[in-house]
This record gives C-alpha cells, structure tokens and sequence, in this order.
C-alpha cells in the first residue's frame, strides 16, 4: 500500500515536471539514478550478509540467548544484535511480536526493535559516504544510548 | 576492477552464501531465500523515493529551504523534519541521501540529523505496525522518550560539527 502510494506520487510529479520542463526532468533523473548507483554496493552486501545471519541464527537460538530470564545480559546482547543488523521494520516488529510469544522478555524486544531501527553498524560505511566519519560515528553511538534509555525504562514499567 | 573494488562485500558475502550452502543446503538456500526477498523489497522501495528526491533537487530553490530549514528557522525546522521523517518509508539509509540533499539546499544539520532520528523511530506507515505487533502502550513509551532525546543530540552533533566540515559534504555530494 505504500509502495503504490509513493510509485502513484512519483509518476504525477514526474508528469507534471516533464510537462513544464524536459531538461529539467531529465537530469533529476539522473541524480536519482546516481543516487541509486552509489547505495547499491552497501545495500547489496548487507542484504547478503543478512542473509546469512538470519538463516544461521534462527528463531529458537535467538529465544535462548534473550529470554524472559536472561535479564540484563539478554538485553545487552540484543542491544548488540539489533545494533549489527539492519532488517526492514516491517519484519522486525512481527519478529518481536513472535519472540515476545515464544518466550523473550519486553525489555529484550524493545533493546532489539529499536537498536535494529536506529542503529546500523553494516549500514555505517554508506552513513560515512554521505555525512563524514565524525558524524557518523557521534550519530549511532548517541542513537545507540538513546535505545539503551529506552530499553532500561521498558525494562522498569512493563 | 573499479567495479570489483566496489562490490567487493557483495562478492565476499555471496561467496560465502556459496559456501554455506556447500556445507549445508538447507541453510544455504534459506539465507539465500532471505537476501532475495529483502532484495526484492528495496527494490520495490527506492525507485519512487529517488525519483522524488531528484525532482526536488532540480525543482526546490534553495532560498526556500533556506527559510524552512536553514539557520533561523527554528520551531518550524524542526516540525518540517519531524513531518518529513515521519511520512517517509523505507529503511534508515534510504533517509542518507536525502538528508545530504537537504544539507546542501541549506538545510540546518540539526534539522538533517533529527529528521534521522524521526526516521528511524517514529515512521507512520511503522509505528501502527509496532502498535499492532508489540502494543500501543510500547508504542507511546518508545515515541515520547526518542523525540526528545533526539532533538538534544541533533543539537549537539550540529554545535559539535565545524561549517568546513559542513562545506565539504554539500562539496561531496555534487
């Protein structure tokens, strides 16, 4: 549903600015094109080497290593999960959902949603390539403490 | 060889997909399956998005943004960034791009790097997800503790940050 809202978007936008000016359209076009070119190696090599983590990690691992007991261990350790991975939102939340059913604690769940959000150390190399290096780095680490805060009051009131 | 050098982590990481999957089939082809159907998903995603960001860089005058999102636009920058971090989709580094377009139309990095953090925590299309998977009361927790705190460190990160630097990424990006 959003894809086609943003593809129905994209075209009448596209349409009126090829309407009102043809080279102008023509070389966004080509910024989202050069865009596209330089997200490509990054995005390609983390989706690969999520591939790979997913299929070895699997749900019961997973339970195991951040369950209702594993307490504050449990949560570091999904604080570190969710920081290296990077996996659509729209998987990670029925993936919490499903570990809070097969046994994982909330604070666990929340240490791992908002870290695999908000923090993504196989997506820093392309952070770097568009901010710089200090940006970057001051960005996840204070990210990062932002979901360590979160994780500690989820921990306190649920 | 340009090439090779660029993708070289793609080609390391399916190389040891191949290898995996040598060892053991089942799990080969799994994490397979799982970079395909992520794949497929981005792909679906950032056509529309780039195209868009496009547009506006050839369309939107930077004076504009200058008044919205630059220096002395202050409430209202942050707003325009909580409403564009909010109505976006897609994954956190589909927003790199485009706050590196917004910074070199003048935008305020603190404005840029809140509209990260919005992006990455409260994205409607995802927050009634969350609501759905993990409850609303999680939900509203996870809403009103981001917000704040990443409205302090945009602050932060843009005192900590000299215009050179700044100058040199918008030089970048061109």
């Amino acid at each position: 549903m959003v894809s086609s809202f943003l593809y129905s978007l994209a075209g009448i936008l596209l349409l009126v600015s090829f309407i009102k000016d043809k080279s102008k359209t023509k070389k966004s076009i080509i910024i989202a094109w050069k865009s596209f070119e330089k997200l490509l190696p990054t995005v390609l090599a983390m989706m690969l080497f999520i591939g790979i983590t997913l299929s070895v990690l699997n749900q019961s691992v997973i339970t195991t290593l951040i369950g209702s007991k594993s307490g504050v261990l449990g949560a570091i350790i999904a604080l570190i999960m969710g920081s290296i991975v990077t996996i659509p939102s729209f998987v990670a939340f029925p993936l919490g959902g499903a570990l809070l059913k097969a046994g994982a604690g909330y604070m666990q769940v929340a240490a791992l949603v908002s870290t695999i959000m908000a923090v993504g150390f196989v997506t820093l190399p392309a952070e770097i390539k568009y901010f710089n290096k200090d940006i970057a780095i001051k960005r996840i680490v204070l990210s990062f403490m932002i979901c360590v805060v979160f994780t500690a009051v989820i921990g306190m009131v649920m | 060889m340009k090439l090779l050098k660029v993708y070289k982590w793609a080609l390391l990481f399916f190389s040891v997909q191949i290898v995996i999957f040598f060892i053991n089939n089942t799990i080969g082809k799994n994490a397979f399956d799982i970079t395909l159907s992520n794949l497929e998903e981005m792909i679906l995603l950032i056509p529309p998005i780039f195209i868009i960001m496009g547009l506006m860089d050839t369309w939107v005058p930077k004076e504009t943004l200058i008044r919205y999102m630059g220096h002395g636009s202050g409430a209202t920058g942050l707003l325009i960034a909580f409403t564009l971090g909010t109505v976006a989709a897609g994954p956190l580094y589909v927003a790199f791009p485009m706050g590196t377009l917004l910074l070199k139309k003048g935008a305020k990095l603190s404005n840029v790097i809140f509209f990260l953090g919005v992006w990455s925590s409260t994205k409607l299309p995802i927050v009634l997800f969350e609501a759905a998977s993990l409850g609303v009361n999680f939900t509203l927790i996870h809403i009103a503790i981001t917000i704040p705190l990443y409205i302090l460190i945009a602050f932060y990160i843009e005192k900590s940050v000299s215009k050179e630097a700044i100058s040199l990424i918008v030089a970048n990006a061109n």
